[in-house]
This record gives C-alpha cells, structure tokens and sequence, in this order.
C-alpha cells in the first residue's frame, strides 16, 4: 500500500503541467476557468493541439492513434487540464463510440471513422433516449428497417447533446420486434447530413441551447454503417454505459471546480469580511473538500485494483453526480442575491455590459440548474442504485 | 498510487479474520462483557502469540516494525468481530506513546512486556469539561523530592481500570488551555492516591474515570521531555483515532452484511422484504457508505505515522469527520431495515450500531473533525 504517486507518474504530471503552460492559449483558458459558454470553435482548436502532441486520445489504445496512458495517467492528464482551464474533450466521440467500434466494429468502421475522432474533425452525438424511453431505455422504438443495402430510419431521439453540432450520431434503433425488448436492438452509426433528418434545440431550465430533439424521417443509413451483429446493439450499449460510468465520477472536473469554489469564498464578500471567514460557508466548503478526497482516493482504488475494478466503480457514478450538483450549490449560495439576475450575454467573453456581482456570481445560478441534469443523465442515479442492488448486493 | 495490500498484510489479515470469525464468537463476547474484568486473558493471550501485540513495535524491543497500515488490519478485524479486548488502548494508545516518545530504557522494559501479553496500559488524559480540546489538562505535576506529585481528575480512559500501568498526563508549567507545559508520566495501576472508576460503555468496552490525589511517581517516570509532551499526545490520539476509523470499516461492513442477509430471510406481504425498491436504494447506499469510509480509513492509516502535522491532521480528521457520518447514516439504516428486531439486544446488528454510534463520539466527533478541517481551509487562504 502506498498513496504517494511514483516519480514516475509525478514526472508525468510535471510533463503535462509544462505542456499546459506552454500550449494553453489564454482566450481558451480564461473563457473555461470563467465557465463562460461553450464554444465549438475553441473546443476544436484546442483538440487540434492535443492532437498535433499525439495526446488527441488520452484513453485510446496506441494502434489506434491513443497514447496507450493507463487509468492513473489518464486521471493526472485529466486533473492537470481541469485545474489549468482547458476545455473537457468531448466524450461522445472519444469515449463513447470509439470503444464501441474498437471493440465490435469491423476494421472498415475503425479506419473510416476513428481518425476524424481522434483529430476533432468529426463531431458525435448520442442517439439514445426517446420521448417514451428514457430510464426505460429498451423500449426505444426508433425503426430501422432493411431495404437492400440501406436500412430505413424512422423516429425520434431526444435529449441529445450537442447535436446541433454534430456530423455524426451513433444510434439505438429498433430493427425487430421479436422476443424480448432488449432483443431487437441495433448500434447504428447516422450521418447528421442525410435527408430526413431535422434536428430541433430544446432549451433547458438556465435559458441555453445545449440539447435538442433529432427526428428522422425516411433516412436511408449504408449497411455498413451498423456495427456488430443486427439486434446485438443492446450489448454495446451496455458496453459503452459501462465505460460512461467510471468516466461520470468526473475527479478531475470537480477538482478544477473546487479550485474555482475556494476562490469565490476569498473573492465574495460578506460585510467587511471575504466569505472564507463565515464559518458556516467555510464548514460546508470543508465538507465538500473533504467528500472530493474521498471520492478521488475511491476512483484510484478501484482503478489500481489488482483484481480489477470490481463493483465499487458502481458507486463512483452517483457520488461524482452528488457531489458535482453540491459544488454548484454552494457557488451559487457563495455568491447570494448577487447570483439572482440573468445575464445570458454575459456569457460571453466580449460582453462587457452591466452585471450584478462578480463574475462568480454571472455564472452561478445558470450553472446550478444547468447541473441538475447530472443526476439524471447516464442512467439516473436510481438507476444506478437498482444496478447496485441487483449486481452487487445481490438482491 | 498502490491500494494493494502485500502478501505478509494479506496473510495477517487472513489468520486474524479466521480467529475472530472462530474463537471470538457472539456468545463468547457476551460472557466476556458480561465478566467481572469485561476483558478476556486467554484471547489476550492467544492474540500475543499470533505476534499481534508487538506487529508495531520495533525489532529490538521484541516487535515486528510494522506500522499504522498494519494496525488498520488489526482493527478492521476487530471492528467485524466487535472484540472488546484493550487492544486501543495498550498497544495502539500507550504502546504507540512509548515507541514514539518512550526513552531507550522504557521502551526495552514496557515494549516487550506489551508484546509478550503479561501487561496491560492505558492513556489517561482526557479531563472532564474538555470535550475534545486535547490542550485543557488542569491534571498538576508538582517537582517533589526526586520525583514529581500528581493531583486531578481523568476521564474517558479506554480500559483504564483494566492497565497495569497508566500514562497520565499532567501540567508541569502553563495554564489549562496550554499546549506547552504539559508532560507525561507512568503511573502504577496500584499507586498509592490513585482511584479509579470502571464503566462498562454500551457497546461492550470499559472505561475509567480517574482521580488522583498526592500520587508520587519518580522521576524517570517521565516519558518524552518535561513540558514537551503535547505534540506526543496529538500524535497518539492521531494513531488512535486512525485505529477506530478502521474498526469502523469492519464494523459498517458486518453490519451492511448482516442487513442484507437479513432483508432477503425476513419476508413481509409474501416476499423478502429486499425485494422492495425503498429498501434496495438504501441498501445501495449503505455499500456506497462503507465503501467510502474504508477509502477514508486507509487515508488516515497512511498518513498516521506522519510527522507532518498538517498534512497528517488534514487526513485524519478528514477520515474520522466523514466516517462518523457515513456510520451514523449506514447504522441508522441498518436498524431501521432490521425492523423491530433492530431495537434488540439479541440481535448482532444493534451491537454493531452501538460501537459505530460510539465510535463517532470517541476522540472527535464529525463536527469537531469538520471544524479542524475547516480551519485548515481558513489557514490555507490566508
């Protein structure tokens, strides 16, 4: 036992932290440490870099363009970015879908489509829950039905974010009705650009466009384009949820968060004194503190597990979400009446308009409805608690 | 970063699990408590000769240099078995303080004779109306002749009235409130001016309360140096409280077990009462719980022996603040799931509830812990 990282892992550390001084643009670091909008443009900018030092896939294996890093090297890399303010990579493409077709595609698939992933050009979203089918996720009833070398898609996805931007959209369809749910499912990978789809946003509770509804209507999908076996596709979707799982404890996020918390209780102020000495704040911040190391020492025990990670990931999932909506709560009530007004232009990194507060304080409330989602999304966390009780409780 | 326990911790661990899943059994803990000492000689006895009394002290003085991680094993064992034995209390408390602070001298007479199982010691320092301020000692030490004379009150001493030897301290400069002035000294459990109190606790251990009155002690009954004791006593309670954090770990996961096990025997509206989704999401906390808390336990083993005060107060007093709230939580669920057998004696889940309960008021409990870690924080942003 010994909690200390190797020299190695601290050499690593130090590696990146120099790489984050030196190839870090300024517009990018301050637009994310702020929590300003996100921005595509500068999400892409910024994967490019990455790219260009061969760090474009943190999580991918080398043979595929990854930079092979185990889980420890992955968590540091992740941290390190988190607390120096570049931006999170996207998920959908890199950890979602890649794994899904390195490991059931064919190698068509891995050639046509892990390399835009891996540069950024290609943007992905997730084509999962429907109106109907949200926690219920097998009941989707998106067709898919064969027509020569096509299948024809007609449906609804809904929540999904980010497809607005997208070029791709990796898909959860119906292609039989035979047996059980889960049974008749197909992986299915849909250009954004065919006909017959129409993408419309839907705008959440902080006033943003970041999810929308995907409709199809008689949208013709190649063959080639499914991945697996037809009616297999509820295994990689469970696949892939695994791997969202341990990835939604998000560590490294947190901490960057935390770093942003500590430095709203010195900023905010309460009377003639910074918030930091109100000692009922401070506990809670303390409390959070303490929560976070628990968290993060708990995601380094399951991943060095010498058995591999066993059933503890589970609980990683519901913490990481717990204790996210809990640093946002506390950021808003750092900030107190000052985080009441809606500024959306503020978000902005040219606004420079009136605002009521700091800058803490713009971002606050927005941030703190925006995170209800992460309790939801990924399987809720009752969900994930019935997962709990039937696999590793055994009840 | 390496969670992995090494094969000499993993035998250790194996032989004590078996000993106390075989010879330590709910009945036989039942006598013991329930005998005039409260404590169990041949377990004591049998737990020397496993080597466990002296795993912590150094090679010279019969141990076997292992260290805070390998009292964490020792204490998740007992925390499973709810042993009462004084095992806090010589070896962690008072033996940790001799090892760390002990003269040459002390430690080649008091260590082996811990090890061997022929002595039993305690550390007496609490003092009534201190709650956990480990500073407010009005216990005097006064130089007379060629030793010193001690006057005061203890309490709270874990086995007190079961040592052979206490370690009592004392101010011997300062006022109460004081971190310098405060030294250390070995007392015989039959010094003249010496009473003590015994307590059975409700979770099956003892403890004393103590009153001294013109006790007179030589002077090489002094440990560590005069007036310098407190950052000993710190470093102590430190390694202590480490030690429960553990024993709360075996304890939450017994207990979550037996909850389990319980809800799929126990049958209501003609099935097990853990099919029923309510019960399931606590269940599934109570796992989320215990798995927590061991991660904590570990953290603040790791950094016991630290003497880096800081970094060691952070750890510690983070791990004992939230694994008194995760115990509270998962104990609290435990008996509610248990139903109306919860709330009896007969049952095993309310002895395991009772220690975590106790374990939580026991040298700091999570708002205590919680401000130190707050402070911390104040500090930091200064």
């Amino acid at each position: 036992m010994n909690l200390n990282y190797t020299p190695e892992q601290e050499a690593f550390r130090q590696e990146v932290r120099q790489f984050l001084q030196e190839n870090l643009p300024d517009d990018i670091r301050e637009r994310v440490q702020k929590r300003l909008r996100p921005n595509k443009a500068l999400t892409e900018r910024w994967q490019k870099i990455l790219h260009d030092q061969g760090w474009g896939a943190p999580n991918w294996p080398v043979e595929h363009g990854g930079t092979g890093w185990d889980a420890v090297k992955q968590l540091i890399f992740e941290e390190e970015c988190a607390l120096a303010g570049a931006p999170r990579q996207l998920d959908f493409g890199l950890r979602m879908v890649a794994p899904v077709i390195m490991t059931f595609g064919n190698e068509e698939q891995k050639k046509r489509f892990l390399p835009g992933i891996l540069s950024g050009e290609d943007w992905w979203c997730q084509g999962y829950s429907e109106p109907g089918a949200g926690s219920d996720l097998a009941s989707l009833r998106t067709s898919a039905v064969r027509d020569g070398d096509h299948y024809v898609v007609n449906g609804q996805k809904t929540w999904t974010t980010l497809g607005q931007h997208a070029d791709w959209i990796f898909c959860l369809v119906r292609t039989s009705n035979e047996g059980k749910n889960q049974e008749g499912i197909s992986f299915l990978l849909i250009n954004m650009d065919d006909p017959g789809i129409s993408v419309r946003p839907i705008i959440m509770l902080d006033g943003e466009h970041e999810i929308n509804e995907v409709y199809f209507d008689n949208v013709r999908v190649p063959v080639e384009n499914l991945v697996g076996k037809e009616n297999q596709g509820w295994t990689y979707a469970k696949f892939l949820l695994g791997h969202e799982r341990t990835g939604l404890a998000n560590v490294a996020q947190w901490k960057g968060m935390m770093k942003r918390l500590k430095q709203a209780a010195r900023e905010e102020r309460d009377g003639d004194r910074p918030l930091i000495e109100n000692p009922r704040f401070r506990d809670r911040l303390a409390q959070l503190d303490m929560e976070l190391q628990a968290l993060d020492l708990t995601v380094l025990r399951v991943l060095t597990d010498e058995k591999g990670p066993g059933p503890s990931a589970s609980i990683l999932k519901i913490r990481g979400t717990e204790l996210g909506q809990n640093l946002f709560e506390l950021l808003m009530e750092a900030t107190g009446q000052d985080a009441m007004a809606h500024i959306p232009e503020a978000l902005e990194p040219e606004y420079d308009g009136p605002r009521t507060g700091t800058e803490n304080a713009t971002i606050a409330a927005g941030e703190y409805f925006n995170m209800r989602k992460l309790t939801i999304f990924g399987g809720s966390n009752e969900i994930q608690r019935g997962i709990i009780a039937k696999l590793v409780l055994g009840l | 970063m390496d969670f992995n326990l090494t094969e000499e911790q993993k035998m250790l661990q194996d032989s004590l699990r078996r000993f106390v899943d075989n010879e330590y059994s709910f009945d036989k803990r039942t006598q013991i408590i329930a005998s005039g000492q409260g404590v169990d000689k041949p377990t004591w006895n049998a737990l020397a000769e496993m080597g466990l009394l002296g795993f912590t002290f150094p090679e010279e003085n019969d141990g076997l240099g292992g260290d805070a991680i390998d009292t964490m094993l020792v204490m998740e064992c007992f925390g499973r078995g709810l042993v009462v034995e004084p095992y806090l209390a010589t070896v962690v408390l008072a033996g940790g303080l001799i090892r760390d602070a002990g003269s040459e001298g002390q430690k080649a007479e008091i260590l082996p004779a811990i090890a061997s199982g022929e002595k039993l010691m305690a550390l007496a320092h609490h003092e009534p109306g201190a709650r956990y301020n480990l500073s407010r000692v009005a216990t005097e030490a006064r130089k007379s002749g060629d030793g010193y004379t001690l006057n005061g009150r203890k309490t709270a001493v874990i086995h007190g009235a079961q040592a052979d030897q206490l370690i009592v301290s004392a101010r011997t400069s300062g006022n109460t409130g004081d971190t310098q002035g405060l030294s250390l000294f070995l007392v015989d459990a039959n010094a003249p001016g010496l009473t003590r109190h015994d307590f059975a606790t409700h979770d099956g251990n003892r403890t004393a309360d103590l009153v001294l009155e013109n006790v007179t002690v030589p002077a090489d009954a002094l440990v560590g140096r005069e007036d310098q004791a407190y950052e000993a006593i710190e470093k102590a309670i430190d390694l202590g409280t480490a030690a429960i954090c553990a024993e709360a770990v075996g304890a939450m996961e017994a207990l979550h077990k037996a909850t389990l096990e319980y809800s799929q025997e126990r049958k209501q509206f003609g099935v097990p009462i853990g099919k029923f989704q309510v019960l399931q999401h606590r269940m599934a906390d109570m796992f989320m719980f215990a798995e927590q808390a061991r991660t904590m336990a570990i953290l603040a083993a790791d950094q016991a022996d630290s003497d880096d005060r800081e970094q060691r107060r952070r750890a510690v007093s983070s791990a004992k603040a939230l694994i008194g709230q995760y115990a509270r939580d998962l104990g609290q669920a435990a008996v509610q799931i248990h139903g109306g057998m919860g709330v009896t004696d007969e049952m095993f889940c309310s002895h395991l509830f009772k220690r975590l309960t106790l374990i939580n008021l026991q040298f700091g409990n999570s708002d205590h812990h919680l401000a130190q870690v707050s402070d911390l924080l104040l500090a930091e942003s200064a």
